[in-house]
């Protein structure tokens, strides 16, 4: 297929989105990431029943957190897509990577002030 | 086991406010049994205050730590090498934590990350409800198992009030009303008789009215057991 998609995107590999816990996407926020993204299976096809439903939970606790922080919310989603669409993997990742360059640097700074 | 709800981050975050370097303090007890004071709580707890701060521009360096039980000396005590590395310290335990920490540790300031809400279990997951006001002089029993003392918000002994209606408690539409849940199983028992007598009045000296409260084991203080 050799779809490009924007090079601002980091994958980290899981075997199941259910792996992924809050402290998981809260870290990755602390560290100074943009903006993360969970990409799971399609809803109601997950191998492991429901791995996708909890991380999607996940994300919208998370989300409730920055909310609380004074931080975007729309920094972290949850997206749903099958092994299948590489094409819709591109648009989500563009998309994502869209959406982040829209909302700005992080406001989460990893450097003291001077 | 005793329940607790987290405090706001806002409030938290108020509290240290001034400081560079905390120590978060979970306790493994009734607080990581009812998810607000266990580690993954003080983890969440830590990643966010620590978002904040670099938001905020002021880093906060943060440990964790979570002790078997902030209610037993023994276990408190292990913090005796590094409590002071902390300019403060959350303790995510239910209040006897922050007490038993400050009574061991008099130069540490320790800041309740938690507001300790009640006696009660689990009704559904993430659902607690209270079930037991302490009161010191139980009597479940007398009551089809059900206490009216925690659970009427008259904490009444001679049935209900006129506030029940349909079986739900005027003070809150979610509460249902003890008393009839107490009538209804003495009926549906056969046992209505039961819940006919006139008690005395209930020596509430045993509870709260009474001052703060000690219980002394005789056998264990005396270490015959």
């Amino acid at each position: 297929m050799r779809l490009t998609y924007s090079a601002d995107i980091k994958i980290i590999q899981v075997p199941c989105t259910g792996r992924v816990d809050i402290l998981h996407l809260l870290n990755a926020i602390e560290d100074g990431a943009d903006g993360v993204y969970v990409a799971g299976c399609l809803e109601g096809e997950c191998h492991y029943i429901e791995g996708n439903l909890k991380a999607r939970r996940k994300v919208t606790h998370v989300k409730k957190i920055l909310t609380e922080l004074g931080i975007e919310p729309e920094r972290v989603e949850m997206y749903n897509l099958s092994s299948a669409q590489g094409a819709r993997f591109a648009e989500i990742a563009n998309e994502m990577a869209d959406r982040i360059r829209a909302l700005g640097p992080t406001p989460v700074q990893n450097h003291t002030a001077a | 086991m005793i329940v607790a709800d987290r405090k706001s981050l806002e409030e938290i975050l108020a509290m240290v406010e001034d400081n560079t370097k905390i120590l978060i303090l979970g306790c493994k007890g009734c607080v990581t049994v009812c998810n607000v004071g266990g580690l993954k709580e003080v983890e969440i707890l830590a990643a966010s205050l620590k978002i904040a701060r670099k938001k905020a521009g002021t880093p906060l360096d943060i440990d964790i730590k979570v002790l078997e039980r902030q209610c037993d000396t023994e276990y408190v005590a292990a913090l005796s090498e590094s409590v002071n590395d902390y300019e403060a310290v959350i303790s995510m335990a239910c209040g006897v934590g922050p007490q038993f920490l400050s009574e061991m540790y008099k130069r540490q300031v320790f800041y309740p990350g938690v507001n300790t809400t009640f006696f009660g279990g689990a009704t559904r997951h993430g659902v607690w409800e209270e079930r037991c006001a302490g009161c010191g002089t139980c009597g479940i029993h007398l009551f089809g198992g059900l206490c009216p003392i925690a659970r009427c918000a008259k904490s009444l002994l001679h049935g209900p009030c006129g506030g029940s209606s349909k079986g739900v408690c005027e003070v809150n539409p979610d509460t249902e009303c003890i008393w009839d849940a107490i009538v209804r199983k003495k009926m549906e028992a056969g046992q209505l008789e039961d819940l006919m007598g006139v008690r005395g009045l209930k020596d509430w000296t045993t509870a709260r009215d009474g001052g703060p409260r000690r219980s002394i084991r005789e056998e264990l203080v005396q270490g015959n057991i």
